[in-house]
């Protein structure tokens, strides 16, 4: 192969004095070839590809594009040398149609002509397989489709160069084999295509050369074809992990908590819960599958008393009385005051979890400050309570007095993880529990669940990785636009069929975020 | 993108974000803004005045430290504007603007005027002191709890709503001293001159002392409020996030209020001590400003009771600084100004760089 399309050389970033996202990073992706770079979270992959966007200046290195070196200061600059990144978040304006977005910031000559425009983009979903609309508003778009707007955003800048951040993370597996098809097809028109991503099976059926980072170091380049999955992973990781889940039969599993015709209306006056109606029950974990934004979020929330319910009711069974308890109504206290011990992990850690600016101790309080008479905090418990979990829990961070925005996100969710079983509930509800976790703490909470699912809890787990939700649930939940399309055994659930679930009910108008 | 396009540039400097910073460093940085800050200052004088700065700057020392009693009212004017800040402190940590200091000082020291104007002398001091006390704070929870309950209720924005009750309380102070003060003149004499009735007492000789301490017990009960008790920590919690406290089940509204009812009752606190221990009358000038420079103080120590003390202290040094050299050198009052704002800025300015780094272009560029 001839020059490379884009190649960095020793490349080091650094964000204040101990932070050092990249360090020394060589990548070389060429032509007609798509390059997966592959890394836990934290192990500086985005960043590194902000760099090459001109979003980050690198302290150090240099970058060579088609062999000459350039400096790339700006997005401009970047767009310049026909690079074009989609990033995680989109950056598109709702009220704007497909095409509108597209050209939005392009300082084109002449007249604004949409229809020449449209053409345009027409050609290129033709030419690369999409399916698009071009006069749709983004509003009234899938996330996928919102994807795909973005993709060809760069493609009408005319990049060879795209880079692609954790495109399949807002993706159901239907969607990801046509985004894949896409891109195998921009592969042989000549164009070099550099994915993000930290799912094994995906990089193993679509990449033709892997680069693996690990804690902002370069690991190596391997070919995709003379690899697999466990080699990977160590390099990722830097040592040989198993990566099993032990699920256990549930045991003496009784209800504990049974939701019927459940209901809720957004602020906005949409409607986010449709007739939900499921059973929650003791030792065993319910996964709960759906594409983000489904209604997740307003489940967990009307049942934890955050939220509030139009009509249907949430009954818990109390093991401890025998009685059954009317949760629907209540607030968080007056819940907890019923003797009820729910707890939740809500999918926002810093935002309504834990309080970020406060240390590990102080966040202990947050559930049992009020206890006792006294005008005056009581700080010794929850700082034995704050040990413990660093030790119990392996949390790595200076002190239990170090504010837990300062810790990583793994360590954050030990922490509110940690909080929340030491509660002794009875039922525990965990959204998204492993986002943005790296292997090895990812593996550690889900041994924690299946500890609690041991000792007799109800857990409720809401995940975005169907391969996880299969090999860890006793049942999964399918929720699609705020409604339960089905409840499927884990042991031995079919992804395919899942994936399906998530997208149907009445023609699946999605509810965009 | 030519082939022979050898010279390449790199930026001239760019700016990352620090992640943490020693604290000597941080102090440091403080320490050389303010010696810009001098030097810019001195700069300034010379070009417009062409005094020594080294005098200006002495002078300016001996606004406060000067005698004795110049000392006596740094303190006094420390405190006050201590206090007013203690005041706006729990509500800027809970995220609650409260730009309303100002008119909350004004209405508590107007309710203490307006029982000093209608008891005169028929009460016995104590007595009278007590009255006024609790309707100066009264009016103050008063003032500042209208705007948090239409925040908690119907979500109004109380930056606005705290701010146009200042201009209400200022009319009153006005309409007031025009009902009370004959042959329409605009100024109110002292009230109860001969009695002294429902003055603060004089102690140890000094006649401010009894303000100082007052305050002086106040930080420290305000110190031991946010950080040891529970509602000081809901305070943190839902000014940290409300999502967070109503997680928890935290009724945000009762925090809302409640913090707003302290705040406002700490200002009309700052009202009766103006009136009844230093000026000893009203008038729309009374609170000068301090509602807002004693946002800045609390700003400025980060919402640190204990830190807010020397900041409070530093402000008042300035401003007394400022006077003092506009009488020695006979300056416009603009002048020195123009001094307190240029110390000030390169004062807030130094958190850019405490924040972040500037990086500059690497000299020697590895050849390829």
């Amino acid at each position: 192969m001839a020059v490379a399309a884009i190649e960095l050389k020793n490349i080091t970033k650094r964000f204040g004095t101990k932070v050092v996202a990249n360090k020394n990073v060589c990548l070389t992706a060429y032509k007609g070839e798509i390059l997966s770079l592959l890394g836990e979270n934290g192990s500086g992959k985005t960043t590194l590809m902000n760099m090459i966007s001109g979003i980050y200046y690198p302290d150090e290195g240099q970058i060579f594009i088609n062999g000459e070196e350039v400096v790339i200061r700006s997005p401009k600059d970047a767009f310049k040398y026909k690079i074009g990144m989609i990033h995680q978040h989109f950056k598109l304006i709702d009220v704007f149609s497909a095409a509108e977005n597209i050209v939005l910031g392009l300082e084109e000559e002449g007249k604004y002509d949409i229809k020449t425009v449209t053409a345009r983009v027409k050609a290129i979903t033709e030419q690369y397989g999409f399916d698009l609309d071009p006069n749709k508003k983004i509003y009234e778009m899938s996330v996928s489709e919102k994807q795909t707007v973005e993709i060809i955003k760069v493609l009408y800048r005319g990049a060879d160069i795209l880079i692609l951040d954790e495109p399949t993370a807002v993706l159901t597996p239907q969607e990801t084999q046509k985004l894949f098809a896409v891109l195998r097809r921009m592969r042989e028109d000549g164009k070099a295509i550099i994915i993000i991503t930290h799912k094994l099976h995906e990089v193993l059926s679509l990449s033709d050369k892997v680069a693996v980072l690990r804690k902002g170091e370069y690991v190596g380049t391997v070919n995709t074809a003379e690899t697999n999955e466990s080699e990977l992973t160590e390099m990722m990781v830097g040592k040989k992990i198993d990566l099993n889940i032990n699920r256990s039969e549930p045991k003496d599993s009784v209800d504990r908590l049974e939701i019927k015709n459940l209901n809720c209306v957004s602020e906005e006056g949409i409607k986010t819960l449709d007739n939900v109606s499921f059973t929650v029950r003791s030792g065993e974990i319910l996964g709960i599958a759906g594409i983000a934004g489904s209604g997740q979020r307003e489940l967990l929330e009307s049942i934890a008393g955050l939220q509030p319910i139009e009509s249907g009711e949430i009954i818990y069974h109390n093991p401890k009385t025998g009685k059954t308890d009317e949760l629907r109504g209540k607030s968080p206290i007056q819940i907890r005051e019923l003797g009820v011990r729910l707890s939740f992990v809500p999918e926002d850690r810093l935002g309504m979890g834990l309080v970020g600016n406060m240390d590990i101790i102080d966040n202990m309080m947050l559930r049992s400050y009020r206890k006792g008479k006294s005008m005056f905090l009581e700080r010794k418990k929850p700082k034995d309570l704050a040990e413990r979990i660093i030790k119990d829990l392996e949390v790595v961070t200076p002190s239990a007095q170090t504010p837990v925005r300062k810790l990583s996100g793994g360590n954050v969710q030990k922490v509110l993880v940690g909080r929340e079983i030491a509660a002794a509930p009875t039922v525990l509800m965990a959204a998204y529990p492993v986002r943005g976790l790296d292997i090895n703490s990812s593996y550690a909470i889900y041994n924690l669940l299946n500890e609690q699912k041991e000792n007799g809890v109800a857990v409720v787990f809401v995940g975005e990785d169907l391969d996880v939700l299969i090999e860890l649930c006793d049942r999964i939940l399918v929720i699609s636009s705020g409604k339960v399309s089905g409840i499927v055994e884990g042991r031995g659930a079919d992804k395919g069929e899942i994936g399906l679930m998530m997208t149907k009910v009445d023609g699946g108008a999605e509810s965009g975020c | 993108m030519a082939v022979n396009e050898k010279h390449i540039k790199e930026p001239l400097f760019h700016i990352t974000k620090r992640t943490d910073i020693p604290k000597l460093t941080a102090w440091g940085i403080r320490l050389i803004a303010v010696l810009a800050a001098l030097i810019v200052s001195a700069l300034v004088i010379v070009t417009i005045t062409s005094y020594n700065p080294i005098e200006v700057y002495i002078k300016m020392f001996e606004g406060s430290f000067g005698s004795e009693r110049k000392f006596f009212i740094l303190l006094q004017n420390t405190a006050m504007l201590l206090c007013v800040s203690l005041a706006v402190t729990p509500a800027f940590k809970m995220k609650f603007w409260n730009l309303g200091a100002e008119g909350q000082v004004l209405v508590g020291g107007l309710s203490s005027a307006a029982c000093m104007f209608y008891a005169k002398d028929s009460l016995p001091s104590w007595l009278l002191i007590i009255i006024m006390l609790v309707t100066s704070i009264l009016s103050g929870v008063i003032w500042g709890v209208l705007p948090a309950v239409f925040k908690a209720i119907w979500r109004t924005n109380e930056s606005l709503f705290t701010l146009m009750m200042n201009y209400v309380a200022m009319q009153l102070v006005s309409f007031f001293i025009m009902v009370w003060v004959p042959n329409g003149s605009s100024v109110m004499g002292v009230l109860n001159q001969r009695s002294e009735c429902g003055w603060l007492p004089t102690i140890f000789g000094q006649k401010y002392a009894l303000n100082i301490i007052i305050v002086a017990v106040l930080t420290v009960v305000m110190f031991v409020y946010l950080h040891f008790s529970k509602q000081g920590y809901e305070i943190s919690v839902v000014g940290e996030s409300e999502n967070t406290a109503r997680y928890v089940g935290i009724n945000v509204k009762k925090v809302i209020i409640r913090t707003m009812v302290i705040s406002g009752a700490i200002c009309g606190l700052t009202g009766f001590l103006l009136v009844s221990g230093t000026n000893h009358t009203v008038s729309k000038e009374l609170a000068g400003g301090m509602g807002f420079t004693a946002i800045m103080v609390s700003w400025l120590a980060k919402f640190e009771p204990s830190m807010m003390i020397f900041t409070s202290m530093f402000i008042v040094f300035l401003q007394k600084g400022a006077g003092e050299i506009a009488t020695a050198f006979r300056l416009n009052e603009s002048v020195s100004d123009i001094l307190t704002g240029i110390i000030i800025f390169f004062i807030i300015g130094s958190e850019f760089f405490i924040n972040y780094k500037i990086n500059m272009r690497s000299k020697h560029k590895e050849a390829e």
